[in-house]
């Protein structure tokens, strides 16, 4: 049997209680709708990238599991200050920890704080029915950041 | 809800009671353990496990009289044919329908409905007229009639319910009127538990002239039905939610409906005669049934039955309804607990949510425990959206289910609430 608590941490319960950056900033230019169609989960991703390429801000809003509500809550706190590439490097770094292929993830550039995080977000791998919940937030981010050359601001739309 | 008179016959083997262990030694599933701990099965409503008879008997089937059916003039042929026409005449009995030759095969209930929408439906349908749905209907009573819909501009109208998760007649009454051509309602709903007052229904749908399809793939499993009693014009249920394997569903309908019916699926086995220029097809029900159907999940279908009427059906509801009254009980005793579907009507199902919790922490926090449950949307995003959740944890009962399972369903939701600090 799995350790619950090893997935239940207390900095996913907290976030998952209490989301932070959770809202439709006004200076948001990159945005995304993503979904989960087995479970309902819904979110929209908010960033505001600067002419740098610098992510400002992020921002989510939406409804879902403790995992999922907590891992865009991180996911934002995470984002911020970085750069298109580093946050494409996040994901796919998430995205390798989180469907058992760590040893593809490069944590090797990341801090500290960044990195702990990141592996208690992946605990989730021990159950591959919620793999999607941490991941979906991410996915989002990423379909977000890659219209960036997009003029418009209509939604994104991801399923995962 | 309308219950066939009960068949003595039906009552012999166990009179004294039920013993719901001896039933559980019948399904060799439930002495597995999940995560180290005992499977306590709570998802049957999603699919319900298998007793030894079926298991046997489909694969006695398959080691001694297996062939193709309607084909060869060989044997096995023969036998294979004879076992599967005797399964649907036993489907038959089980519905109380007038003939065999009213039973269609399908894979499930979901294709049984999109047969009568994609034949019936196609053919009847069009701009002006109104179909008549509710707010508690699974996906596969939705999803089909909005397809139609697209193509031929009907109007879809959904029938509203009360806050305990039953139908509001009143309101049911001012839809159906006489641009009603089809009434499609659930028996039993598979997310709330809720038992519809079918046979009301139908009357209100009679007045003006309209088809009645219902989706029993609960109800079924649960209650003896009567399509005669009932007077539907079309039942579809599937065999996988009747302790029968996946695979196989069935769809009743009157006889003259279906005789007035193009087919479905072109194919062999639904023909009279082909030519390149023109081609004649069979009566109902084979004109339904294109292809090799599902032979041993036919068969496996006839022994469930068999096995459920050897239990008494009558002996089976009394038991769920008991376990369903005990969890019931006990879930509504927990602080913060809230449960979907109160209605007086109800089967063996509790949709539930938790304050502070969402339904897939509860079911991954009960999964470790080995209790499964079903979380999510339950295939009913309208009735969600209706009860203003996005998921709820569904926990539906059994013939093989026990108190003691509720108890262990009770103390996992315990661990829920230790975890998230509720």
């Amino acid at each position: 049997m799995n350790d619950l608590r090893d997935l239940y941490q207390e900095v996913i319960l907290d976030h998952g209680k209490s989301p932070r950056n959770f809202g439709h900033p006004d200076g948001a230019n990159r945005t995304a709708h993503g979904h989960n169609a087995m479970c309902g989960d819904t979110i929209d991703v908010f960033l505001t990238v600067d002419g740098d390429g610098k992510i400002e801000d992020a921002a989510f809003e939406g409804q879902g599991c403790a995992i999922s509500v907590a891992s865009a809550s991180m996911m934002t706190e995470m984002l911020k200050g970085r750069t298109a590439v580093d946050a494409h490097h996040l994901f796919e770094t998430m995205h390798a920890l989180c469907t058992g292929h760590e040893d593809e993830a490069d944590l090797s550039d990341l801090d500290e704080d960044t990195a702990d995080r990141m592996q208690i977000l992946a605990g989730v791998r021990q159950y591959p029915m919620r793999v999607k919940c941490a991941t979906l937030a991410w996915h989002t981010m990423d379909k977000a950041m890659n219209e960036k050359a997009k003029e418009d601001m209509s939604a994104q739309e991801v399923g995962v | 809800m309308t219950l066939a008179s009960v068949d003595p016959v039906h009552r012999s083997r166990r009179n004294s009671g039920y013993d719901v262990e001896r039933v559980r030694a019948d399904f060799p599933i439930l002495s597995r353990k999940v995560h180290g701990k005992p499977l306590v099965y709570l998802d049957s409503a999603a699919s319900a496990q298998k007793p030894r008879a079926v298991i046997d008997a489909m694969t006695r089937f398959m080691e001694e009289d297996y062939a193709n059916i309607h084909r060869g003039v060989h044997f096995l042929s023969q036998r294979s044919t004879d076992a599967f026409e005797a399964a649907r005449a036993k489907v038959a009995r089980f519905l109380n329908a007038a003939k065999a030759d009213e039973i269609v095969f399908t894979r499930n209930a979901t294709e049984s409905i999109n047969l009568v929408a994609q034949s019936w439906g196609r053919k009847n349908l069009g701009p002006g007229d109104e179909i008549v749905l509710t707010e508690l209907e699974h996906h596969a009573n939705i999803v089909p009639w909005q397809m139609l819909r697209a193509e031929k501009g009907f109007e879809i109208r959904v029938a509203p319910i009360d806050d305990t998760g039953q139908i509001r007649l009143d309101e049911t009454a001012k839809l159906i009127g006489p641009r009603t051509k089809l009434v499609a309602v659930s028996h039993m709903s598979n997310a709330l538990g809720t038992i519809l007052p079918v046979r009301e229904i139908v009357r209100m749908a009679r007045a003006q002239g309209a088809v009645v399809l219902v989706d029993g793939c609960q109800a079924a499993v649960h209650k003896q039905v009567d399509v005669q009693s009932l007077d539907a014009d079309f039942y579809a249920f599937s065999g996988h939610k009747l302790y029968g394997p996946s695979g196989i569903g069935v769809l009743y309908g009157k006889y003259a409906l279906l005789e007035a019916m193009p087919p479905y699926q072109g194919g062999g086995d639904m023909i009279d005669r082909v030519t390149f220029a023109r081609t004649t097809f069979k009566e109902p029900p084979h004109r339904f049934e294109a292809g090799t159907p599902a032979i041993v999940e036919a068969i496996g279908l006839a022994a469930a039955i068999d096995y459920l009427a050897d239990l008494s059906p009558v002996l089976v509801a009394d038991h769920e309804d008991e376990v369903l009254a005990y969890a019931t009980e006990r879930l509504s005793a927990i602080d913060g607990l809230t449960i979907h579907g109160t209605a007086a009507e109800k089967g063996a199902i509790i949709s539930f949510t938790m304050a502070g919790a969402h339904a897939h922490d509860i079911a991954t926090i009960l999964d470790q425990q080995g209790v499964a449950v079903r979380a999510g949307h339950h295939c009913a995003h309208p009735l969600m959206d209706r009860l203003g959740v996005t998921a709820t944890a569904r926990a539906s009962f059994a013939l093989y289910s026990t108190k003691a399972e509720a108890d262990a369903l009770v103390e996992a939701v315990g661990q829920v609430k230790r975890i998230f600090k509720l």
